[in-house]
């Protein structure tokens, strides 16, 4: 787990001097950034002794982390329960069962958040079960204060860029408060994917959701990425560099190309480092990748995710 | 008379505006345009704001970036932008 390749993208860099990173975490034992998060949690909880041989673990997972936790569940003999939003890839269910969760499925609407709330409300009614809760672990974070982050600055310590997704927030509050300590003039970058309106259909305000790991005075800046900018760059990496990633890693790369261009419009250089969270095999189903060269546009090859949590 | 800034209503507040997804509004901040959205819509500003703050839970972006990094109200706006508002969701 973890000590995952960073790899230079010449052809993709918008210039010699401001040059793009990729940390390639689909280099993990389940092909995700979130096996860092997953393993961190059960060791952590292991060490504490909350988890014991044969306990039932609890988790609202909108995929990622819930493969990864099931994968190491199985092999150190717990059982696994899922709570995840119904519109997630096919991919991802299989995945979990195939490592022997249980899914318990939320409504579509209001997409994680539903989740969370589910999820909490089965781990009150189930004393028992041990809910690791990654949106609130400290061991989420230091995952990547102590992994991602170092590392990144080992390989890159003229870093002037990290951009990362934005769910958990764990990877950009570890990573990001790492990097900052080593260097106080880094840019921390947030992308967070915007879904289509399904995942917004909260009831009221008050079921809005900030993960509690979530410390704003990390972050430099954030932005709202949609499914069309995240497609377009997907397909961008893999024509240009042959990188096949998942959606998500799209939205990530949309906004450090943003950073690169302001980079260049300042006449500054820069050293852009960006998470590649996993790659593409989990959402072949959604026919994102199809056609790439001709006939299915963008415009189409997004309508299938319209309502689907794709990050 | 120019309202050139174009605002996108989530489907939670859209009973304020007539169940419009895009509305126009004015200002030269973002506190400006909260200000001329509740006259054009009212009661969506007291949605959108508490004791003169944006909703915790309530984010907001300008040209897709969030504005708690822009200045939070007081960001400036001009014609032609871009406003979302979304209730904050969780990923992962």
């Amino acid at each position: 787990m973890g000590k995952t390749p960073l790899i230079g993208l010449p052809r993709l860099s918008p210039a010699p001097n401001v040059r793009l990173w990729a940390k390639m975490e689909d280099r993990n034992p389940t092909g995700s950034i979130k096996d860092r998060t997953a393993i961190a949690m059960i060791d952590a909880a292991e060490r504490d002794g909350l988890l014991k041989p044969g306990a039932t673990i609890l988790e609202p997972t909108s995929g990622n982390t819930g493969i990864s936790l099931a994968m190491v569940s199985q092999v150190r003999g717990y059982k696994l329960i899922c709570v995840m939003p119904e519109n997630t890839s096919p991919e991802r269910r299989q995945l979990l069962e195939m490592w022997g969760a249980t899914i318990i499925s939320s409504a579509a609407a209001g997409g994680s958040n539903e989740a969370v709330r589910v999820a909490k409300d089965l781990a009150a009614k189930n004393p028992e079960w041990v809910f690791l809760y990654q949106y609130g672990n400290p061991a989420n974070t230091l995952a990547h204060y102590e992994g991602t982050g170092p590392e990144i600055f080992a390989d890159l310590p003229t870093v002037t860029h990290f951009v990362a997704g934005l769910g958990t927030t764990g990877t950009l509050m570890g990573a990001g408060r790492f990097l900052r300590e080593k260097n106080p003039n880094i840019a921390i970058i947030a992308a967070e994917p915007r879904y289509g309106e399904v995942v917004y259909g909260l009831r009221n305000i008050d079921e809005g959701f900030v993960p509690e790991l979530y410390d704003a005075s990390i972050l430099t800046r954030r932005f709202s990425v949609g499914a069309e900018d995240s497609v377009r760059r997907v397909r961008e990496l893999l024509e240009v560099e042959g990188i096949f990633s998942g959606i998500s890693t799209g939205a990530i790369l949309h906004a450090a190309l943003a950073m690169g261009k302001e980079a260049i419009e300042q006449g500054k250089d820069a050293d852009i480092a960006f998470i590649v969270c996993d790659a593409g095999w989990k959402y072949l189903s959604t026919g994102i990748y199809g056609s790439v060269q001709a006939e299915k546009s963008i415009d189409q090859a997004t309508q299938g995710l319209d309502d689907q949590l794709w990050a | 008379m120019t309202t050139a800034i174009e605002v996108r209503i989530p489907t939670i507040l859209r009973p304020f505006t007539k169940e419009q997804k895009v509305v126009a509004a004015s200002g030269e901040t973002l506190s400006a345009v909260i200000a001329d959205l509740d006259v054009q819509y009212p009661g969506i500003g007291e949605r959108l704001l508490e004791n003169g703050a944006l909703r915790r839970f309530i984010n907001l972006y300008v040209n897709d970036e969030d504005v708690r990094f822009l200045g939070g109200l007081e960001a400036p706006v001009k014609n032609g932008d871009s406003i979302t508002i979304l209730p904050a969701v969780a990923g992962g």
